[in-house]
Parts: C-alpha cells; structure tokens; sequence
C-alpha cells in the first residue's frame, strides 16, 4: 500500500516527468544558457533558452539529478515555452511562494501543472531541489548578452 | 587509575536490550516506528551520557584550572578525569598525551595548524588517500598551499580499498606525513593502519589516523598502533556533540608549538614575550566543553561495560546480515565492496536517486543519509554523485536491516508504477 502523503509528493505526473523528461536536450548556439549548482547534493542543471524578441521561443535542459529536480525542470520548460521574460519571472515568484509556503491564495497567475510540486514544501530540505531549475532560468534569463555562446 | 582492558572478550551483547538505553530510539516518525542508520554521521546518545552531562550543569559547573572555590576544583577534577578515562580507553601511554578538541576536525586543524608550519616546507609531501573525508583533505590543502608542500594522494581500487602497493609506491624522501582514515565513513573500508603506519615509519614520515568512524566501532589502540597522532570525535561514540579529541605522542607534543593563544595554555605573559605551558594544555586556549567531556566519559564507561571486541563482533554479525538483505533487492548496487568493513554500507537502487531514497525511507521511519558525505573524490572514484549509506551502531539489530529491506521494496514500487 502507497502512503497517502508519499502519493502527495510523488504524484504520477512527477514519476512521468522523471522518466521520461520534456525538452531534455541541448539547443544549439547561439542561445542564452547558465548553470545551476546545489553545492548540498552536488545536482548539477544546465538550462538553454532562445529568445524571439522579449518572448522564450524555446527552452530545454540537462540534468541529473532526483526526481523532484527533474520533473520540476521538465515541467517548467514545457511552461516557459512562448512565454515573456516578465511573464517567466513572476511565475517563479508564484511558484517560489507555492513551494515555501508563503502561498497567499488566490492569484492571477495560473500554476495549472506546476501545481503537482506543491507537496514539497513539506520537505524544507528538498525544497531547493524543484527551484534549482527556475533559479538558473532567471539567470539565463538575466544575464542576457553574457551568456550567450556563440561557438 | 585502573581502566578496564577494552579488548578484553565478553559474552555477546544483548543488542535489542541496549536499546532501552537510548530515549532518542523510542519515537515514532510519520505514525512508524523510528529505524536509526544513519550513525556515522552522529550517534544517538544513551541515558547515562545525557544525565552525566545535565548532572555537571545542576551541581558542578565553573570554569576549570583557575578558581580555587568547591565548584571550580569538582568541574576540574572531573574534566581531568575524562582525559585520564580517555587516554586509557584508546591505550595512550598518559593523559598529557590527550588535548581536548571539538572533535575531529578541530583536531586535524590543530596539527596542520601547529605541527604543520614547523615540520612541512617547500617541496614537502602529505601523503592521503582517496578515501578521505573533505575534513582530512582541506586542513592539509590550506597548509600546502602556505607552505608551498605538495599533496600526494594513495588510490583507492574498484572495491574500495587503498591497495599498499599503490601506498608504498607513494611514500618518498619527501613525505613527511601520512594522514588516513581508519575506518572510511563513505563506503565503511577499514584501512590496513598498522601496515601503512610501519610503510610511512620506514620513509621517515609521521601518521595522522582519522579515528572518527573507528571509535565506538572498534578496539583502538594508538601505542600498539604505533601512530603519532589519532583524532577523533565524541558524538560517533555515543558522547555529546562538541566534544572530541587529539591523541598526540608525548615527544611530538613537547615539541609542537601552541595553535590557538589565549588563556589556559600559557604560563606567564608579558607584553614582550608569553611562555607557554606544557602539553596538553598548551594546546587548549580558552574555556573548553567541560560539560561534553564528562559527557563523553559516561560514553567510554558505557562502551566498556558491553566491552568493545563483543561490541564490534555483535555489530559486524547485524552489518553481515544486512549487506545479504540488501543484495535481495531488486536493481540494488552496492558501491564499495572492501575486504575489510565497519559500520557503513553505501548503495544505489536503479532508477532512484538518493535524495528520493531518503525522502521515501524517512516515509517508512528509516532514517539513512543521502548525498556525497563529505567525500566527494570517492564519490567521483564511482562516477556518481551521491550514494545511499545505511549506517549501524550498537543498538542497530537484525530487525532494523529487514525494516530497510521493505522500505525500499516500497520505494520501488513508487518509482515503478
């Protein structure tokens, strides 16, 4: 038998997305690209995103890491896709808040998926492990021009 | 002082009765039973330890080797005590030999701190092993690096030993320390010590043994051993975090400079020059945890009372049981076989990743560590980067590895369905 906050925290979509994870490739360059670290598990993220003006055309990962970390990236690439810069940050304070805690309810911003990362915050340690992608993404975001490669 | 033989042979331990001593033992975690494992990164503390430690606080407490009021001669009395009960346990030849640190990183620093500059130069080479602890690594780093020393580094095989072929092969005319583990907290090798001490004896270099994961574990003798420093920390054997200590020998000691300055470890002081006092509390400034090695004195009596070579073949009979529980398990691997091993078993179940092994054991009262432990070149030996590690200590029966075993057949099914 499946303990029922177990169930909570490894939904199906997440098992799903740990297996067989979306976007998990590199884009070629030119592209924005940065690097997460988690210096407490060693998980290491790579995100790569291209811009069509100010709007995310596409975006993908590389990683390995526990299932949390993967299915959170995973669902946040297939998010992301043909979203603004600003759209892409004020989801991840929505969903910073979702997985902290700190949700204050009603919001304009709609999580739909993401949503299935939310039994994590039961979990302060493993909290980092699902915002590891959106941090690194706001900094390829960021860091425009810089990060660019072009090789 | 008579102190008890530690290895003399007692009948078997009663390991499920040990248990009762341990209040931490007796809880529930998640409506489960709790399944402690996780003892190489800290013991749970028996009853006798916490009230030795809470007594000294409600009757005894004052700082020590100063006043000359009742409290202040009781808390020395029984902070000296603990070094004397201390010195005997691990088979040091006095007490002077013994300075009180905060555990075994402390006491590594000590020595790269004060023996280091004065014994390592230029061109010098600290030999290690692939096996180390970051905190038997960075001390020795940072002093090569102001030292312009060298460090070399023993390999480690597939299975998880330090081959002595590949050991002997680095020991130069330039090695002027050895610093090993014992006992590997990541994959739980034990280290062939007394043969790598008589190697680095032979070139002409010092040894540093690494005893955190040995104590508490095994019968340890530093004379017999031949070592000429051993570190260790109290809260693996059971003692208060906080507390640990330095093994120095007497002839090396009387030679080291201070490390840290401050009150207790100086004779006189001038502003011109300050002389310093004799080991060890030359190498003790400041107010130490009077309270944690009293503490850590009940922990030595308690272990003697079990007896340490019945403790040790009672904890190698539940980690035998539990490696051939685990090899049950389907897509189990276990990462580290060595010839010799205490305490710690390090796995991977296929297709999870540590972190959720500890997240779904914790679900079931398992409580295991997850991660690199603080060992990241072995971790990188394996090409992995993290491992699962089980590890037992006394009061760990048969019943504990089987609650493992069915924790991770329910893991499994999470992950498969």
């Amino acid at each position: 038998m499946i303990d029922s906050e177990l169930a909570a925290l490894y939904q199906d979509i997440i098992i799903d997305h740990n297996k067989s994870p979306r976007n998990f490739r590199e884009i070629p360059p030119p592209r924005h690209e940065a690097d997460g670290y988690n210096p407490l598990c060693g998980d290491r993220l790579s995100v790569y995103l291209t811009l069509d003006g100010d709007r995310i055309s596409d975006v993908s990962f590389k990683r390995s890491g526990c299932a949390i970390s993967v299915a959170s990236a995973s669902l946040m690439t297939e998010v992301l896709k043909g979203r603004t810069a600003e759209e892409a940050k004020a989801l991840f304070e929505r969903m910073h808040a979702l997985l902290t805690g700190q949700d204050d309810g009603p919001s304009d911003i709609e999580l739909g998926k993401l949503e299935a990362l939310a039994g994590v915050r039961a979990y302060p340690s493993r909290v980092k492990c699902a915002t590891l992608a959106w941090h690194t993404v706001q900094s390829a975001l960021e860091d425009d021009n810089d990060s660019v490669t072009t090789e | 002082m008579a102190v008890t033989d530690p290895t003399v042979t007692r009948p078997t331990p009663d390991l499920g009765a040990l248990r009762r001593d341990f209040p931490a033992l007796h809880q529930d975690i998640r409506e489960k039973p709790l399944v402690y494992l996780d003892n190489a990164a800290t013991t749970q503390k028996p009853e006798s330890v916490i009230r030795a430690e809470a007594e000294y606080y409600r009757h005894d407490n004052a700082n020590v080797h100063r006043g000359v009021h009742t409290l202040s001669e009781r808390a020395t009395a029984g902070y000296e005590k603990a070094r004397e009960v201390l010195a005997g346990f691990i088979g040091a030849k006095s007490a002077a030999e013994i300075v009180f640190t905060r555990g075994t990183t402390e006491a590594i620093n000590l020595v790269a701190g004060a023996w280091g500059p004065a014994n390592i130069g230029t061109g010098d080479e600290i030999l290690l092993t692939g096996l180390e602890h970051h905190s038997n690594i960075v001390p020795w780093q940072l002093l090569a690096e102001r030292t312009g020393a060298r460090i070399v580094v023993a390999p480690i095989d597939e299975r998880g030993n330090v081959p002595l072929d590949g050991f002997r092969e680095r020991l130069g005319k330039r090695t002027k320390l050895v610093a090993v583990a014992h006992v590997s907290n990541a994959l739980g090798t034990v280290n062939p010590i007394p043969e790598m001490i008589r190697l680095a004896h032979q070139a002409g270099a010092r040894v540093l043994v690494d005893g955190a994961q040995a104590l508490g574990h095994l019968p340890v003798n530093v004379a017999a051993m031949d070592c000429d420093f051993y570190t260790l920390s109290g809260h693996k054997m059971y003692a208060p975090m906080g507390i640990g200590a330095l093994y120095v020998r007497q002839e090396i000691a009387d030679r080291m400079p201070p490390w840290q300055g401050g009150g207790d470890m100086i004779r006189t002081v001038r502003f011109e020059k300050s002389t310093y006092a004799e080991p060890p509390q030359r190498f003790e400034a400041g107010t130490p945890n009077v309270g944690g090695a009293i503490g850590l004195h009940a922990a030595i009596d308690y272990l003697h009372a079990i007896g340490m070579a019945a403790l040790a073949d009672a904890e190698d009979q539940v980690l035998q049981y539990a490696l051939s529980r685990l090899l049950e398990v389907p897509g189990l691997k276990l990462i580290g076989e060595p010839d010799r091993r205490v305490g710690v078993i390090s796995f991977a179940v296929d297709g999870i990743h540590p972190h959720d092994l500890g997240t779904l054991l914790d679900h079931s009262g398992v409580a295991i560590r997850t991660g690199h432990h603080c060992a990241m070149p072995v971790m990188e030996h394996y090409g992995i980067p993290a491992t699962a590690r089980a590890s037992f200590g006394l009061y760990n029966t048969p019943a504990d590895a089987d609650a493992l075993v069915t924790a991770l057949n329910q893991a499994r099914e999470i992950f498969n369905r």
